[in-house]
């Protein structure tokens, strides 16, 4: 892993309201062994705001956003160029440990991935315990919190010391979400979280999403326009270029994105004629 | 900001988030300094590990390379006298011999141990439970009890010292290793692709030949070079049951020489010049291992990379 930085002036077509920003990308491009994934993308997320990013598969949409919380560090070959600014710090210039920027900046993966040999209880406080946090009373208000904040504690509350991975998928799932959000992190950010998921669990972790915005900004993968319509504030296009690398093709809010998208790739795209 | 916003009680999120920030940065340096003692412990072990098993190679290539020539790993040895002390030979029937032993042993243990694991992986009846524990036992058996085997039971009826017994041992010696690094490969193939064979109307034959065997074949492959490794570097058997020759012999039903043969009996010899020889014996044996367990890297590795 590498970093690179590029100073370039930086024009983006951002949402009109101005509003408190969380992170900032800057001409951020990601390669796997000199092979570009991710081109040249800038835009604003808003702080307690939905960001959704979509596009056709491969437009490197999972690549941007594990670059977020730098875990592309653990994959050889891969470069990140440009800047992510978290507030003023530069998360991959400044001395900021990746163990802390990672606690600021949460995720939830495609598939549930509650730790096997946990139960419930301790996946929740995982987090906490391996930021140094014990206190005992501190770890089960964080536990009954983020399960209630992921709509699982009441179907769990009796069962806290069973396995996780004893839970229904869809319940999985919202136990990694209650897992991430015990840390409080600032960003939480999303790769297809429902798409291994029934309509109920779906539904119900989108409702979610509705609910964590007042404590947590989101930035969210979807392949699913209408979830991207329904929860997101703010919407990325990407796609892919001549040469296969994604490129952003247009950011806006949701509502413009949907109604009235500047650039005839995007309505070719949301009107489902390619991707 | 708006002032409304900040005439709002506080939101607890904000104590909590900031309890918790302000925890993880106080503890970052004393998680850190942990994790560099962690580390530092492992580093502490790996030299001291490294110590005793450098000082052995140190000596081997040392001493080894002293006693190595052209005409050393080529010639056929002889014995020194008293008045020709130097006159050692070579070790290049040995080489052959060892050759030959592990590979016919291999040819004969591998296809049984790579079928047995593929069954030891698949079945689950009770036969298949009592094979398991068998073979697990038997991957821990001492190898002199399998040259006291192969004595009792290929020497003694044909009444001949033989390469053929040294395969018998070595065969029966490697065929639980490669069952047991077999299986593990086998069961790490995920069950979602052998369904995905069966739903698309494969039998299952068609499955563990198309999709089991390649998946697991980069494992496979590499638990059968390490047991060939480990088969060819066996003293206890071999020094029991294949007798000695001075001759180049291809015959595995005679009498054979064999590199851990010639390093024991050299090392224990009267002659200062065998026991240096002893050195250039084993480091020759040392290489031939190093060079199956480089491939056995090798080739897992470079299968791996071309199934990306
Ligand atoms: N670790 C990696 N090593 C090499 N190439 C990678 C790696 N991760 C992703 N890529 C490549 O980057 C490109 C973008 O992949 P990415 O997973 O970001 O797409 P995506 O938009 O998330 O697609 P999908 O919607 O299917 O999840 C692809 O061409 C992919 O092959
Ligand atoms: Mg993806």
């Amino acid at each position: 892993m590498e970093v690179v930085t590029t100073k370039t002036e930086v024009t983006t077509n951002m949402p009109t309201t101005k509003n408190e920003i969380a992170m900032q990308l800057k001409d951020v491009s990601v390669a796997f062994s000199g092979r570009t994934a991710v081109r040249d993308v800038t835009f604003d997320v808003e702080e307690k705001k939905v960001t959704s990013l979509i596009g056709p598969s491969g437009s490197g949409k999972t690549t941007l956003l594990r670059s977020l919380n730098r875990l592309h560090d653990l994959t050889k070959g891969a470069v990140v160029e440009g800047q992510i600014l978290l507030g003023d710090t530069d998360i991959y210039n400044d001395k900021l440990p990746t163990t802390l920027l990672r606690s600021r900046i949460g995720m939830v993966f495609q598939r549930p991935n509650p730790f096997p040999t946990m139960s419930i209880y301790d996946n929740v406080v995982s987090g906490l315990r391996f930021n140094g946090i014990k206190k005992k009373a501190l770890l089960d208000e964080a536990v009954e919190s983020s399960l209630i904040a992921a709509a699982l504690w009441d179907s769990v509350k009796g069962r806290l010391k069973n396995g996780g991975t004893t839970l229904s998928g869809g319940e999985q799932q919202r136990l990694c979400i209650a897992r991430a959000l015990a840390v409080e992190p600032e960003i939480l950010l999303m790769d297809e979280p429902t798409s291994s998921l029934d309509p109920i669990s779906t539904k119900a972790i989108e409702d979610l999403m509705g609910e964590l915005k007042n404590r947590v900004t989101i930035v969210i993968v979807t392949h699913n326009m209408q979830q991207a319509a329904r929860v997101s504030d703010n919407c990325a296009f990407l796609l892919m270029g001549d040469d296969r690398a994604g490129e952003l093709i247009e950011f806006a809010e949701t509502k413009k994105i949907f109604n009235n998208p500047s650039d005839p790739r995007t309505l070719d795209y949301i009107q489902g004629r390619f991707g | 900001m708006t002032d409304l916003l900040t005439q709002l009680p506080p939101d607890p999120i904000y104590d909590r988030r900031k309890q918790i920030q302000e925890r993880a940065a106080k503890t970052i340096g004393r998680r850190t300094l942990i994790s560099r003692a962690y580390i530092s412990m492992l580093m502490g072990c790996f030299i001291i590990a490294l110590i005793p098993l450098g000082s052995v190679i140190y000596a081997l290539i040392n001493k080894g390379i002293a006693a190595i020539s052209w005409t050393f790993l080529t010639a056929l040895p002889s014995q020194p006298n008293l008045m020709q002390q130097d006159a050692i030979g070579g070790i290049g029937n040995a080489i052959l011999g060892t050759i030959i032993i592990d590979l016919l042993a291999g040819l004969v243990a591998v296809p049984i141990g790579v079928l047995l694991g593929l069954y030891l992986a698949e079945a689950t009846s009770r036969v298949a439970d009592f094979l398991r524990a068998i073979t697990e036992i038997m991957t821990g058996i001492p190898s002199i009890l399998l040259g006291v085997f192969a004595y009792e039971y290929v020497v003694v009826p044909t009444k001949q010292f033989s390469g053929l017994a040294g395969i018998v041992a070595l065969g029966v010696l490697m065929v639980p290793v490669i069952a047991k690094a077999s299986e593990i490969s086998f069961r790490g193939v995920p069950s979602t692709l052998r369904e995905a064979g069966l739903a698309l109307g494969a039998r299952d034959s068609k499955i563990a030949k198309s999709i089991t065997l390649p998946v697991a074949a980069p494992g496979v492959i590499t638990g059968v070079l390490l047991s060939l490794a480990r088969a060819m570097g066996e003293t206890a058997p071999i020094l029991l049951v294949v007798g000695a020759s001075g001759a180049w012999n291809f015959n595995p039903l005679k009498p054979i020489s064999a590199l851990p043969l010639l390093t024991y009996n050299y090392s224990g010899s009267q002659y200062p010049s065998q026991r240096a020889a002893a050195w250039g014996v084993a480091l020759a044996l040392v290489t031939m291992i190093l060079i199956l367990s480089l491939t056995a890297r090798i080739v897992s590795a470079r299968m791996r990379r071309e199934k990306r």
